[in-house]
């Protein structure tokens, strides 16, 4: 691709997403995109790569019938959980709906996990029993996973509420979707964060569509940095296609939540190239926005280009990190393709403690 | 002319109540809206304020008497110029000021056929083999029962908080944590908005870092709001994370009908979250059952339906002086031995079936009753058990009929012991319908006595 095609692409991205933060109605401005160090872009385009090479292997497992079921590709968004999760700190929890591959990866669940719960396995996060849209990890501090639109707002507010409880100083980032944003627990979720000052940092993934209801049809406030006004939360609008400002926002925003004075909202303006699942025809939007969007915002797209132009790496060291990536997520496969379903005896365990 | 002033009713259940103090003294002219005195119950306080004008002509029930039954005169009102002697004489003296402390007998009137209920019953304590032999038994209120076991819990492990509406500063919409927030503070007594949906999401998410959350629903008929939060996350997620992440909580509150509330704060609800893998369902009777498997279901790891009774908040049972009385949860307890038939039933039922045994017991029927404490897990072998001994059976519960709990039982008994019964179980069930306000429609909306009379002797072929 031209560079100078890029660079079009890049003005263009930065005048259709603009970062703002508001405080009841009063907004204010907020710092410029910070640039990353060479270490920084490293190892956001690893992480963003792991995901969307996770995630195009598993479509192609959900075509080949290994995966069944519901299954929720992150492919074009990655740039919001990888960047959000730069700017968090070891004890920090996360939890999100059902599109939650790339949080998990990003997390540092194990690729082989995560993939064989996709293929329903023995050896998946859940032991098979939950499947894409439920996994769970303890130890990487990942709260799922949830499958009811919304439900995990609630949930992730109740996180920070321990946090508080125990005066831990730790912060929940609660994912959600535009589609979820309209859900009325949303909102008695932030009512009772900001009464309570509690530490969560609501991260609300603006994708476009909520399945297949563009977001001007089903909200009639589009602006979601807005919706914690009444509240008194403040909120921001990020360019969620540029893991830097997603960074930049996401410290402010734990920041803002560490530091005792409740929560903070962040609009992250992202896309989804996919369908909603994968036996969505898309037929709500056309092609030609979802090929203007990959070819001129692309997240992974964005990093590469610095990778090669500000820190002079050459192609075929990025094409040695290519390789590795690929490695770690044939490997998740090929367990995943093998590992044997749930011992029948697994029907009856788990189910109370 | 004269008069009476008489004792108000502070809610619907309320029977009585203590007049605290009067605020207004014999001879005094009152006019309509003036405080004339303060009464309490062990749930509330509320001021009397006079709707006519006149004079207080005569203080009938002076302060600080207890047990004063609701519509007593309490007062005489005369007219202004009025002779106040001549008023008084005239003005119906209470004949029964200071009652005994009986429990309330809300919604047992029967059909014209069925005998009238007897007084409330004693309940008698079976200590089997749940309390040590020789142990202290004190008399308390479910109520306060129920506000010990958190309180003791609460002690015992600082990551028992409880939230809810009005838990704190109010002490309780129906005064179940009276007391918490002074002895454990804002931080563990946590009063909420008025929105289920969400504290309920809230505190699963605090039971899955390992909190042991208290939610209180001021009715479970709030938490129908809540139950999507209820079941698909307090529930499943044990089983969705392949046994990782469990949420210990305990989701609490009066379940079932009160009196005169209608149709959308009248439902039992044992049945619904009884159909729910992943939940434990528990609605005890007595006070003793309410304080021990509370206890028990505050330690448990495993989220918890602790469904109560707002008309057996007020009723006094023994209860065993022990420092740390706990009960097992999923075992059903024999309340009383009998030979001829078995009445299986749990929480608010149990009165039917306590006051059915005993005028059965007149007409020579020796009826066994099943306290079933816990709904799920169910305790099947108890209640197996007690039917393979009489050969008989009966479910009482103010629930629906259809895919009630009672429906479970006589399914469970069909399966397994179905050649030992010599008749075919019958259900006494709330009626199909929504619950109605009108007096006489609650009453035949509800179970009585009579009918589950007409049920064993049914089941007797008497």
């Amino acid at each position: 691709m031209a560079v100078a095609a890029r660079k079009a692409g890049r003005a263009g991205s930065s005048a259709a997403n603009k970062s703002t933060a508001n405080k009841g109605s009063a907004r204010k401005a907020v710092p410029n995109t910070p640039q990353f160090d060479k270490s920084q872009d490293l190892a956001a385009y690893n992480e963003m790569l792991l995901i969307r090479r996770f995630e195009e292997k598993s479509g192609q497992m959900y075509g080949m019938g290994l995966i069944g079921g519901f299954c929720h590709l992150y492919i074009g968004q990655e740039a919001v959980v990888v960047g959000m999760q730069m700017a968090t700190k070891p004890g920090d929890q996360v939890i999100t709906g059902y599109r939650d591959h790339g949080h998990m990866l990003a997390c540092g669940m194990d690729a082989k996990g995560v993939m064989a719960e996709l293929t329903g396995r023995r050896g998946g996060l859940s032991k098979g029993k939950g499947g894409s849209m439920h996994m769970f990890s303890k130890e990487k501090h990942f709260y799922g996973g949830h499958g009811i639109v919304g439900a995990q707002v609630s949930l992730g507010t109740g996180i920070a509420f321990a946090n508080r409880y125990r005066d831990n100083g730790n912060v929940c980032l609660t994912y959600f979707g535009d589609g979820a944003a309209n859900q009325g627990q949303v909102y008695e979720s932030f009512n009772m964060a900001e009464l309570w000052k509690l530490p969560v940092v609501y991260v609300i993934e603006n994708n476009r569509y909520a399945m297949g209801t563009a977001v001007s049809r089903a909200s009639a406030q589009t602006d979601f940095s807005k919706r914690g006004v009444s509240f008194n939360i403040p909120g921001e609008q990020v360019d969620g296609m540029d893991v830097r400002a997603v960074y930049a926002a996401g410290q402010r925003a734990v920041e803002h939540a560490r530091s005792g004075k409740g929560p903070y909202i962040l609009e992250m303006q992202t896309y989804r190239y996919r369908g909603h699942s994968m036996s969505d025809p898309a037929k709500y939007r056309t092609k030609d926005e979802v090929t203007r969007m990959r070819e001129e915002h692309d997240p992974i797209e964005q990093v590469r280009r610095r990778l090669l132009e500000s820190w002079k790496l050459s192609e075929d060291e990025l094409k040695v990190i290519d390789g590795k990536v690929r490695e770690i997520v044939n490997e998740a496969a090929e367990f995943a393709t093998h590992d044997p379903e749930p011992d029948p005896s697994e029907l009856y365990t788990d189910i109370l403690l | 002319m004269a008069i009476d002033i008489l004792m108000p009713a502070l809610s619907p259940t309320m029977e009585q109540g203590k007049l605290a103090k009067w605020l207004k003294k014999e001879g005094d002219k009152v006019k309509p809206g003036d405080v004339l005195a303060e009464i309490e119950t062990d749930k509330a306080t509320m001021e009397v304020e006079a709707v006519d004008e006149g004079v207080l002509a005569k203080i009938l029930v002076g302060d600080g008497t207890d047990n004063v039954a609701v519509n007593t005169p309490i007062a005489v009102l005369a007219d202004v110029g009025e002779d106040l002697a001549s008023a008084v004489a005239s003005a119906k003296m209470p004949d029964l000021v200071a009652l005994p402390a009986a429990a309330p007998v809300a919604s047992e009137a029967a059909p014209a056929t069925v005998p009238a209920a007897p007084a409330a019953p004693q309940v008698a304590y079976d200590a089997g083999t749940e309390v040590p032999a020789g142990t202290e038994m004190v008399n308390m209120t479910v109520r306060e029962a129920l506000r010990d076991a958190m309180a003791e819990e609460m002690r015992r492990d600082g990551n028992v908080f409880v939230m809810g509406e009005e838990v704190a500063e109010y002490q309780g919409a129906y005064k179940v944590t009276q007391g918490l927030l002074q002895e454990f503070g804002a931080k563990r007594v946590v009063d909420t908005p008025i929105t289920e949906h969400g504290f309920a999401g809230i505190g699963v998410g605090a039971a899955f870092t390992g909190l042991r959350p208290i939610v209180e629903f001021m009715t479970f008929n709030f938490a129908m709001q809540a139950i999507d939060q209820i079941i698909n996350s307090a529930a499943k997620t044990l089983y969705m994370s392949g046994g990782q992440l469990g949420a210990p909580i305990v989701f609490r509150g009066p379940n079932g009908a009160a009196a005169r509330v209608a149709a959308q704060h009248s439902q039992d609800f044992a049945a619904w979250y009884s159909a729910i893998p992943g939940l434990k369902v528990v609605a005890p009777y007595s006070a003793a059952d309410a304080k021990g498997l509370l206890k028990s279901a505050i330690r448990d790891p495993n989220p918890i339906i602790f469904l109560e009774n707002e008309i057996l908040y007020g009723q006094s049972f023994p209860v065993p002086v022990l420092d740390d009385f706990t009960l097992p949860i999923g075992k059903a307890r024999i309340h009383r031995q009998g030979k001829d038939v078995t009445i299986v039933s749990f929480g608010m039922g149990m009165t039917y079936a306590i006051k059915a045994a005993q005028e059965l017991e007149k007409e020579g029927i020796d009826v066994e009753i099943v306290d079933l404490r816990t709904i799920r897990p169910m305790d099947t072998d108890t209640i197996v058990a007690s039917v393979m001994k009489t050969g008989r059976c009966i479910t009482v519960e103010e629930g629906y009929p259809q895919s009630g709990v009672g429906a479970e039982i006589v399914a469970r008994i069909m399966e397994k012991a179905f050649d030992y019964l010599d008749a075919p179980v019958l259900r006494v069930t709330g009626k199909d319908v929504p619950m109605p306000y009108a007096a006489n429609l609650e009453k035949l909306a509800l179970p009585n006595v009579g009918e589950v009379v007409q049920a064993v002797k049914a089941v007797t072929y008497r």
